[in-house]
């Protein structure tokens, strides 16, 4: 039998707090963080709302040792959503390292603590490179390189590259928390944390790791990026939209688009014969994963048959059956062609509505956290696990569909969940948590 | 650390690349075999006052001719059309094309960087929405941005574009992956792919990297970190690893793609095995993000693990009186950083036989291609086990007197080669190390 391992940690930065208790509140109460944009004025742009982080919500200095400030120059938004919620997932999992503290000795040596954080496709600032553009403008509204050569260049911070590489992230929170085992960066959109959990469990099964940090940190919340989504179409336009908490409608027809969420999710997965040698509390284990690529469509879609082929593959892997699923928190982007191949998974997989799990998507408490995403659905996974209740369900009206129309929050016998990951691009992931036996 | 004695045995079928140097494995090859250098003048835009006004470029490429769909590429960027064309060598080679095999039992797993930014419509923007004040005005920058960037052009940027590309013209539907840590990315998706085919999620990897940093942006970011060779007046030799005289990396562009595949399911299907993966390791320095740590303990445990799990004591020669690898593709930058660092590293792994292995680097010729570079290097270890020889550290007339191993230096050597370890170093401190063997029953 291989390895038995679990989450013994969440790490969750989202609009609505700085922690999985935050969000597990606003989840249960049926409020939502979505609202309009105030970070920039986003007149230029079809989509003016977002699940935008708070200002100054995140003080990154306070959250490395002191010798490490002088770093923190060089993070992204992205990088600091990283570190802040790998510093949380640490500490909720009861651990100590040298970010924790560095006079202690760590609970896992480090090289025997592995870090696969998922990144997206980093934007870079507007407003940083805005003065070397200026200087090497060639008078006609651009840039003449001869110009850019030796005077534009000068005129970028030195180490301005270092800000927006995706393997950043997980470089940044191995230095912060010494972890010197395998570590990786995964880029597949909304997928990326679904594959990082996917690529730690396997690391710490083949024994090369007894815990990882797995997850990811996204924020398309700047000028390039939120570009980038609103003309390839994914976005919802929100002309005439009075509330904007409304706009997110997972499975259904009426949905207009998602919404981008900024977000940093990091869990702890630890193999169990570690958590229990340091008198740790798993929270939930992970029972199965699978991942397909959707591979006969373009790249702004999705397959059903591959995303019920990795259902299928967890399931399989759990030594599971549809019928034992209690609960599914899907990806629900509230794209309808992409959710109702999503749904015709769920169709595949577990039958007609009434044979089906309730279906829950974060989505519209979040918004779309990009590399995130995955993380911050399994970290609510496992507080459904451990409250045995089911979150709230916003805004929805599926046709019949799928279980997921709007409901309050519930209780519920919760045993096992699924956790499903459709990115765009096409890789999907299905990762079967279940509680604590 | 684990030993991979007890995990199904892995072979490589297939293999193909698109470099500087060549578009397809033998060109390339012989292209080393000669000492060619892949640099020339920067044309992919007008690099004339940059301070490197060079790099390693792939040229005259065409990559209709490698398509059967031609028409999911129609956007495809440049690194991805690179992967496509070494995904269909590597496809062909591994005798895949029309094979009848389970889509769903063939996955991939790439080590491929992102797109190339489009520089002068993010320039544009940023011109229009620019006050005399300097500030910019967010509204005018996105009602610009939107008809200056090509919507497609975007997405063709994010860095899982190679492998939706890829599967989608060769039909595949299984598990599906990409990495990227920085210069170790395809090193480290070929060590993951590895662990997928171990734990039976596949039958079939497709794995390797697809890299071009050529753009405005990437050289002025690696200009800015002072990492590329400016030796704008000697290009061909600029890339000298290990050379005194050395000034830093010659940026290429590429990609390669491996067929990877569990041997009994590569031998029930009449493929031919190229070479056995035999281990793979991967760390994280967890020091600087700027620097290696002074004592190479990242690239040293990789090293380590790689050969823990192919069995081999780094410090014994073996039964036969051999050294315990044949031959080490060096990371080998031309950076002074890396390559004294990787040499301390080589020493403290290999201890009192390290001068006795030859290592060498194939950036001397072929340019760093950044993510794709692992895989290419691994492919060029497959090539000098076929020929028992080993390829040249090329431009080394003026070895650094402190680095003193046997770096191949300027002419190919024959000499029997069953064993390589492949060495693949990330910027940030991710590193990761394959050992490849001489296939035998």
């Amino acid at each position: 039998m291989s390895r038995r391992v679990a989450i013994s940690g969440t790490g969750t930065i989202t609009a609505l707090g700085m922690d999985l208790n935050d969000l597990w509140s606003a989840m249960t109460q049926g409020r939502s963080g979505i609202a309009w944009i105030t970070r920039f004025d986003p007149a230029g742009y079809e989509c003016h709302a977002a699940g935008q982080l708070p200002a100054d919500m995140i003080n990154i200095r306070k959250l490395v040792p002191k010798s490490y400030r002088k770093a923190t120059k060089v993070m992204c938004p992205d990088i600091e959503l990283a570190v802040a919620a790998a510093d949380a997932a640490i500490r909720s999992a009861g651990l100590t390292t040298h970010g924790t503290d560095p006079d202690v000795e760590p609970t896992i040596e480090a090289d025997r603590f592995g870090c696969q954080i998922g990144a997206g496709l980093i934007a870079v600032d507007v407003e940083e490179l805005a003065p070397a553009i200026v200087a090497s403008s060639d008078g006609e509204g651009s840039v003449d390189l001869t110009t850019w050569g030796p005077v534009g260049i000068e005129k970028v911070t030195p180490l301005w590259m270092l800000k927006y590489l995706p393997n950043m992230l997980a470089c940044h929170v191995t230095i912060v928390h010494n972890l010197q085992g395998p570590s990786n960066a995964i880029t597949g959109c909304e997928s990326s944390s679904g594959l990082s959990l996917g690529e730690s469990l396997r690391i710490i099964r083949r024994g090369d790791a007894d815990a990882c940090l797995s997850g990811g940190a996204e924020t398309r919340l700047n000028l390039l990026s939120l570009c980038r989504q609103d003309s390839v179409g994914r976005l919802a336009a929100t002309e005439g939209v009075e509330d904007p908490t409304t706009i997110l409608k997972p499975f259904d027809p009426a949905a207009a688009g998602t919404l981008i969420g900024e977000a940093g999710g990091i869990l702890v997965t630890e193999a169990i014969d570690s958590i229990e040698a340091r008198g740790g509390t798993p929270l939930a284990e992970i029972l199965g994963f699978a991942c397909t690529q959707s591979c006969d469509v373009g790249p702004l879609a999705a397959s059903s048959d591959s995303i019920s082929d990795a259902i299928a593959a967890a399931l399989d892997r759990a030594d599971t059956s549809p019928d034992e699923i209690d609960l599914i928190i899907g990806q629900g982007l509230s794209i309808p062609a992409i959710d109702d191949e999503e749904a015709a998974a769920y169709i595949d997989v577990f039958g007609a509505r009434e044979d089906q799990p309730p279906l829950v998507s974060i989505t519209p408490f979040t918004g779309n956290c990009g590399a995130a995403h995955g993380a911050i659905q399994l970290a609510v996974a496992t507080r459904c696990l451990q409250e045995n209740m089911i979150p709230a369900r916003l805004n929805a009206a599926t046709t019949g569909a799928v279980n997921g129309d709007a409901a309050p929050a519930t209780s519920a016998s919760v045993s096992s969940v699924l956790v499903v990951s459709v990115g765009q691009g096409g890789q999907n992931t299905a990762t079967i948590l279940g509680e604590i036996s | 650390m684990t030993s991979w004695a007890d995990e199904r045995r892995i072979v490589v079928t297939g293999m193909g690349w698109i470099t500087p140097l060549g578009h397809t494995v033998d060109a390339g090859w012989e292209a080393m075999m000669r000492g060619e250098s892949g640099v020339a003048p920067l044309t992919r835009f007008d690099a004339s006052v940059f301070p490197t006004t060079f790099a390693s470029q792939v040229t005259n490429y065409d990559v209709t001719k490698y398509l059967k769909r031609p028409e999911c590429h129609t956007h495809a960027g440049l690194h991805t059309r690179f992967s496509l064309g070494a995904a269909r060598q590597a496809w062909e080679d591994a005798g895949l094309d029309g094979a009848e095999i389970d889509p769903r039992r063939i996955g991939i797993y790439l080590g491929a960087g992102e797109g190339t930014s489009d520089f002068f419509g993010f320039a544009k923007a940023t011109l229009a929405a620019t006050g005399a004040d300097g500030v910019v005005d967010a509204a005018t920058w996105g009602r610009v941005a939107h008809e200056s960037l090509s919507t497609l052009g975007e997405l063709e940027q994010e860095p899982n574009q190679p492998l939706h590309h890829i599967a989608r013209e060769l039909g595949i539907r299984g598990p599906s992956f990409n990495c990227l840590t920085a210069c170790a990315a395809s090193t480290q998706a070929i060590g993951e792919a590895c662990s997928i085919l171990h734990a039976g999620e596949a039958d079939i990897m497709v794995s390797g990297g697809a890299h071009s940093m050529l753009h405005v942006f990437g050289v002025t970011g690696f200009n800015r970190l002072t990492a590329l060779s400016t030796r704008n007046d000697d290009i061909k030799t600029a890339s000298r690893p290990f050379s005194r005289t050395r000034d830093g990396f010659v940026m290429g562009e590429g990609a390669g793609v491996v067929i990877l595949e569990g041997l009994e399911h590569a031998l029930a299907r009449g493929a031919t095995p190229l070479a056995e993966v035999a281990g793979f390791g991967s760390s994280a320095d967890a020091y600087r993000i700027t620097d290696i740590h002074p004592e190479g303990r990242g690239p040293v445990a990789a090293m380590r693990k790689a050969l823990d799990a192919a069995g081999i004591d780094p410090t014994y020669t073996t039964e036969a009186g051999r050294m315990p690898v044949d031959y080490i593709s060096a990371h080998g930058t031309s950076t002074a950083e890396n390559d004294s660092i990787e040499t301390l590293a080589v020493k403290q792994v290999f201890a009192d036989l390290s001068p006795s292995i030859p290592m060498s680097s194939i950036k001397s010729m072929m340019g760093h291609l950044i993510a794709a570079a692992g895989v290419v290097e691994l492919i060029t270890c497959i090539k000098a086990i076929e020929h028992n020889t080993l390829p040249p550290t090329m431009n080394l007339d003026d070895p650094d007197p402190a680095l003193d191993l046997d770096y191949v230096a300027n002419a190919p050597r024959e000499t029997p080669v069953d064993t390589c370890l492949s060495n693949s170093f990330g910027f940030g401190g991710q590193n990761d190390a394959l050992v490849i063997r001489r296939f035998q029953e």
